[in-house]
């Protein structure tokens, strides 16, 4: 995936325009006084008095059509072609913390696989006592457990690299989700197929038309991979690999092969494309790091954002957004509205689970001047997520994935954010 | 991980001094057979572990790689549009726009191996014989300034070939050069700096995707909607394609899929846009690129039938002698009706 753009430019910009459009409240604090009668109040609305859809109407129901715009978008400059490219999940319109099953951002390699669960099976074979092939009906026979994980593509945030370039924190930083799995421990697939004590590597392999590989520290495996189901409940979505992936948790999403066909047990790496061509961090010296997986404690805010500019003009702001680390949990995010000259502790609601996205909030009183927002994630290790400068200090700008440096919206009198960078 | 590391020396103990826990845990799945494992083992490592019994030699492969590759890799390796580069770039990793290629970057040579078995050509994956990947990958290190135009690669000589790369990957070190600097106990919580400038802002660059979302909304409702006319066979002002035969063209379709497209919205890929192609002029759809054989035929006027659709696409290259269609043909006759069916059905 190249990640600069080249030469053309989308003729258009929506979102700053229209946001700057959007009629201002004048006074800070409580709302001007209503002079006429609301008519959403004093008219009747269709649905207060007309009898709507029964049941079944839609055996499975989708969002309401005024909520048509909350959808994946991708940025169609980045990638060659659809069929092998990424798109992002609407992070700016979502709340709480888990993802919703259809707004998950996809990657595929090869479009996405439709396949049969029927015809589908599992193999593990290389160093094990038994090679064994397990039908999908075979794996709902092991236990189960049930685990929330963020699942962040190491590219998420490398088009900012070099600098601003995408205003949205869909397009900075949607290429990642947070959802319930439901699936067997990998470590007990591995023991009924019993790994040789040269076994220290595995390759897990996808179903699909790229054969997606990866390979992975036996350690790993036995902690804490899944090879997983469902999904929130319900089965995997097709382009979620259904019907059965692997989870990594913490981990780079790349090494998630969906559609999971076959895990081979080896002595050693393999070195295949996607964690020597891709995947590796090229820094400023030309050399290259390899086997990054484990993503680092990053966090942003989600609104205000570009796409979700303050329309309420000054008064009381609700800040919010997300952070996660792939070592452990977010006991607490720091947000500045200074540009880091001060900050003050958000406040964290929702589950603090291991290798989770977290949300918080930092509710204050907006004066209606100019903001430089940021927001700091501390993970359970002690790490603090730091400066984009800091990171380019020590990788360079060559760097395309694993950027988690802190993300800024420089938000104007008209509540307008935009993507900056600041000193 | 770090739960496993403290439990795994007893674990494994445990596993020695009673050797019956290890087996049949559960007893659930089966033996997989020698030939299934054979049918998907296919990977292949940089110590040659998986390499498979063959050859093939640069001009051999340059003929696969022009006829399977170049669409998209270019005819030397320098890619078209934004597929990836897979030549040249040496002397760049530590510039300012670093290229990354097989000879500039990649590691290991197994992995070209691997991959283009495993994943290449694009939408045909696992087509290949061992030989022809020997060829392509003996033609990429030759495109690379790697090897002769006279040398041949094989499974017996492919651990010789040294990548100029290899040596410039090391382990991720982050927990000893990132992780002490970004740990800081105490981080400054007020009056931490001066002055704040911004430096840097994205609507310069301009590269955000529009978001337009009402737009895309209705031309999906009204796709949605115009579906149930064509099984009504509202208004056969032309002749209609019989719908069986579309449908079947649309499932046949999908080995086209990855460089042409088709119906609303249909834009130039690898290939051009197909929309209302039977009836028109051959090599005319607007901002593709054709071969010189289809811009022969523009010029000479003639038209997309039934006869010459069929016979081009039973054998492109056989067919239009020339074409940068890299396509094998389509087999089987009724899929070439159903394909035929399905395209008329796609006015301009």
């Amino acid at each position: 995936m190249l990640l600069k753009p080249k030469g053309k430019k989308p003729s258009r910009r929506q979102f700053l325009t229209a946001a700057a459009a959007a009629p201002v409240a004048a006074v800070a604090g409580r709302v001007a006084a209503q002079e006429t009668p609301d008519p959403a109040i004093v008219e009747k609305q269709p649905w207060n008095q007309f009898l709507g859809p029964g049941v079944d109407e839609a055996p499975y129901g989708m969002p309401s059509k005024f909520e048509a715009h909350v959808r994946r978008q991708n940025v169609p400059w980045l990638t060659a072609d659809p069929v092998s490219s990424i798109n992002f999940t609407p992070l700016h319109e979502l709340d709480g913390i888990i993802t919703p099953n259809g707004l998950c951002f996809e990657r595929h390699h090869a479009g996405v696989a439709e396949v049969d669960p029927s015809q589908h099976r599992l193999m593990i074979n290389g160093l094990v006592d038994k090679p064994l092939v397990f039908t999908m009906e075979d794996l709902m026979r092991f236990p189960r457990e049930n685990h929330v994980y963020f699942l962040e593509c190491a590219a998420n945030t490398g088009m900012e690299w070099a600098g601003s370039q995408l205003n949205g924190c869909q397009f900075t930083h949607g290429m990642i989700h947070n959802v319930m799995y439901t699936g067997v421990p990998l470590r007990l697939l591995l023991e009924e197929a019993g790994v040789k004590t040269s076994g220290k590597w595995l390759l897990p392999e996808g179903a699909d038309a790229s054969g997606m590989t990866r390979s992975i520290p036996i350690e790993k495996a036995m902690d804490d991979c899944l090879v997983a189901f469902k999904m929130n409940g319900e089965a995997l979505r097709a382009e979620q690999g259904y019907p059965v992936r692997l989870v990594v948790p913490g981990w780079e999403g790349n090494m998630w092969v969906k559609w999971l066909r076959r895990i081979e047990v080896g002595d050693k790496p393999w070195h295949h494309r996607e964690e020597t061509s891709k995947y590796t961090d090229l820094l400023a010296n030309g050399q290259a790091r390899r086997f990054t997986w484990e993503m680092d404690a990053k966090s942003v805010i989600t609104s205000p954002s570009p796409q979700m500019p303050i329309k309420h003009g000054p008064g009381r702001v609700v800040v919010t957004g997300v952070a996660w680390s792939g070592r452990g949990t977010i006991p607490r995010v720091d947000v500045t509205t200074d540009g880091g000259m001060n900050w003050h502790q958000a406040r964290m609601s929702g589950p603090s689970l291991d290798k989770s996205m977290h949300r918080f909030y930092y509710d204050f009183e907006w004066d209606g001047k100019p903001l430089l927002l940021q927001s700091r994630a501390h993970d359970s290790t002690g790490y603090v997520q730091p400066t984009k400068e800091q990171l380019r200090t020590v990788r360079g700008d060559n760097s395309i994935y694993h950027n988690n440096g802190i993300q800024t919206w420089a938000v104007n009198e008209q509540g307008v954010a935009e993507n900056v960078e600041i000193s | 991980m770090s739960k496993f590391l403290k439990f795994a020396a007893p674990v494994g103990a445990l596993m020695l001094a009673v050797p019956a826990m290890a087996q049949d845990n559960y007893g659930l799945g089966r033996a997989a057979l020698p030939e299934e494992i054979a049918a998907w083992d296919i990977d292949v490592r940089p110590d040659g572990l998986g390499l498979p019994a063959g050859s093939g030699d640069v001009w051999t492969g340059e003929e696969v790689y022009v006829e399977k590759c170049a669409a998209c890799h270019g005819d030397f390796g320098e890619a078209v549009g934004r597929w990836p580069v897979l030549a040249g770039g040496q002397g760049t990793l530590s510039d300012e726009d670093p290229v990354k290629t097989i000879g500039s970057y990649w590691p290991y040579l197994s992995t070209v191996y691997d991959y283009v078995n495993r994943a290449m050509p694009f939408g045909e994956a696992q087509s290949l014989e061992p030989d022809e990947i020997y060829a392509i990958t003996a033609y990429l290190l030759y495109v690379n300034d790697l090897v002769e135009d006279d040398f041949t690669l094989s499974n017996d000589n492919f651990l010789d070939v040294e990548m100029p790369n290899a040596d410039n990957f090391y382990m991720d070190d982050r927990a000893e050069t990132e992780l002490p600097l970004f740990a800081s106990a105490d981080v400054c919580m007020e009056n931490c700096k001066d002055s704040v400038e911004i430096i840097m802002r994205a609507a310069v660059l301009d590269v955000t995707p529009e978001t337009d979302t009402e737009a895309e909304v209705v031309v999906e409702e009204a796709a949605a909607e115009a579906e149930p006319a064509v099984t009504a066979e509202a208004e056969p002002a032309v002749v209609a394609p019989d719908p069986e035969l579309v449908a079947a063209g649309e499932g046949a379709f999908r080995q086209c899929k990855s460089c042409h497209q088709v119906g609303e919205g249909a834009k130039n890929r690898t290939g051009p846009q197909l929309n209302g192609i039977m009836g028109r002029t051959i090599g005319v759809v607007d901002g593709f690129r054709y071969s010189r054989t289809f811009a022969e035929a523009a010029e000479a006027g003639e038209v997309w039938d039934v006869d010459n659709m069929a016979a081009f696409l039973a054998d492109p290259r056989g067919a239009m002698e020339g074409t940068k269609m890299s396509f094998r043909g389509v087999r089987k006759e009724e899929d070439i009706a159903a394909l035929i069916a399905y395209l008329q059905s796609f006015a301009e």
